[in-house]
């Protein structure tokens, strides 16, 4: 059911990942998000260098709540990638080969991912504390000053994700919502079931 | 005349916004798995399997449900015998948080100046909200507030002639537009009449309530119930990635309104749906 893949992910690992196929993620990924990826970006307008070698890595959407002693990682979920849509296909360009957040993408960065033979996961938001049992190191490459927002490197085994837009653009954003219209109605027939399922 | 000294505020706050993060309402609970045990999408469950599965590690582990840990809101309710001594009442909120966010190892998430954007590394300033009551209790309502499904929400001024029809319109196309984006399975909280700033605000208390009551008024609860229906035959799901478990529940707050308007806010919030009272 789970296919196990690692990183960096090589051209034919993102081949054999369709839209739909669940994966259990482990290797290194770095994290940024709205500051990080604007710094980057920014670099990148001044023909600076990027502060990591981006070929072959995968970026992941979140900041962190800092670690309790004794833990490595504090709630770590995904934040919304739309933010993120703007700085996407410059980096996917430069090598970056998988995104992991949540929400639904733009059709830039989706033609960028197919240009670029590159794959984008979602993690389930909401579920910090559960991904934070993944993580099994954390380091801040970059951008200290920004906190949560930093750039940082982390080391994941079997992070538990969905694919949800392959290299190929099939995208289940897209597909899936459609095969439920008004299918919520047609399961709770009657007034009844529809106030059992509103009041106790 | 009853005084009431700021440090139990701030003590109360403090304890609120740590336990508000670590432990999901049960009432959100009971509705997650009530619609995993009809949904019909396979992912669907698989989603809504590992949110329950979050809530019971975050439980147990002492940490937030999620990295969101929010902006803080603060309703408080004030007997108008009450008279607060020790200190600013307005100051000892914003410890209470100051010292959550610290010692609950919560994230600081508030920026000082919205152009400017330094982080304040505190979580505060947080948004106060009072109201002046009868009697001599102070009630405390908190709610850190994920930005999410925050940036989701919406506001029309809509025309008396737009009718419920209108508002209806609205709310759908609001949360269509949503889409995946505020972490479905979301709540939906709909503010209708008053001012501008008012409908909003009854769409943020409107989160405050629990999402097995509907609203006492037999007609607005029907509306939630339509509104419920409408939004989950959108087939959202999930995550944005399929399924009949869009929205958990639909609350609407109402009020007086002017006789040329009908404003309508919709204030989204996730599956998280942190909030909390206690009564001082």
């Amino acid at each position: 059911m789970y296919k196990k893949i690692t990183t960096p992910l090589r051209d034919e690992d993102i081949n054999a990942l369709n839209a739909g196929d669940r994966v259990l993620l482990s290797g290194v990924i770095y994290t940024a998000r709205d500051a990080a990826h604007k710094r980057m970006h920014e670099a990148l307008q001044k023909g600076q260098a990027l502060p990591i070698d981006i070929r072959q890595q995968v970026m992941y959407y979140a900041g962190p709540c800092p670690a309790r002693p004794g833990m490595v990682a504090g709630p770590f979920g995904p934040t919304t990638s739309g933010r993120m849509d703007k700085f996407a296909p410059e980096l996917i360009a430069m090598g970056l080969k998988g995104m992991i957040g949540k929400g639904d993408r733009t059709n830039q960065v989706v033609e960028a991912m197919k240009e670029g033979n590159a794959v984008y996961f979602a993690a389930i938001g909401g579920i910090g504390a559960y991904i934070a049992a993944t993580i099994k190191s954390q380091e801040v490459i970059a951008y200290e000053e920004l906190g949560a927002e930093a750039l940082i490197k982390l080391e994941v085994s079997d992070l538990p994700l969905i694919v949800a837009i392959d290299s190929r653009g099939n995208n289940l954003y897209l597909t899936e919502p459609l095969k439920y219209k008004d299918k919520f109605t047609e399961i709770i027939s009657d007034k009844k079931e529809l106030t059992g399922i509103i009041n106790e | 005349m009853r005084e009431v000294n700021v440090d139990i505020i701030c003590e109360t706050i403090k304890e609120l916004f740590i336990n508000a993060n670590y432990y999901l309402c049960q009432d959100i609970r009971d509705k997650l798995e009530k619609y995993r045990n009809i949904e019909v999408s396979q992912i669907a469950r698989e989603i809504l399997d590992k949110i329950i599965e979050n809530a019971d590690i975050a439980a147990r582990n002492q940490v937030a449900i999620c990295q969101d840990t929010g902006m803080s809101v603060v309703f408080l309710e004030v007997g108008q015998e009450v008279c607060f001594v020790g200190g600013d009442i307005g100051e000892a909120i914003n410890s209470g948080i100051r010292k959550a966010y610290r010692e609950g190892y919560l994230r600081k998430s508030v920026v000082g100046d919205p152009i400017s954007r330094y982080n304040t590394g505190d979580n505060t300033p947080a948004v106060i909200y009072y109201d002046i009551v009868p009697g001599e209790k102070v009630k405390i309502q908190i709610m850190p507030k994920g930005f999410g499904s925050e940036n989701m929400s919406g506001i029309k001024m809509l025309k008396p002639s737009d009718g419920v029809e209108g508002i209806i319109e609205f709310v759908l196309e609001t949360v269509a537009k949503a889409g995946s984006n505020p972490c479905p399975p979301v709540i939906v909280g709909v503010g209708i009449g008053g001012t501008f700033e008012k409908a909003a605000l009854m769409a943020k208390k409107a989160l405050l309530r629990s999402v097995d009551k509907g609203n006492e008024d037999v007609y607005y609860r029907e509306l939630e119930a339509e509104l419920l229906q409408r939004i989950n035959n959108l087939g959202i799901g999930p995550q944005g990635m399929g399924g009949i478990t869009t929205a958990l529940a639909v609350n609407i707050e109402a009020y007086a309104t002017h006789i040329a308007g009908l404003p309508v806010a919709v204030n989204i919030t996730c599956h998280a749906s942190r909030h909390m009272e206690k009564i001082i």
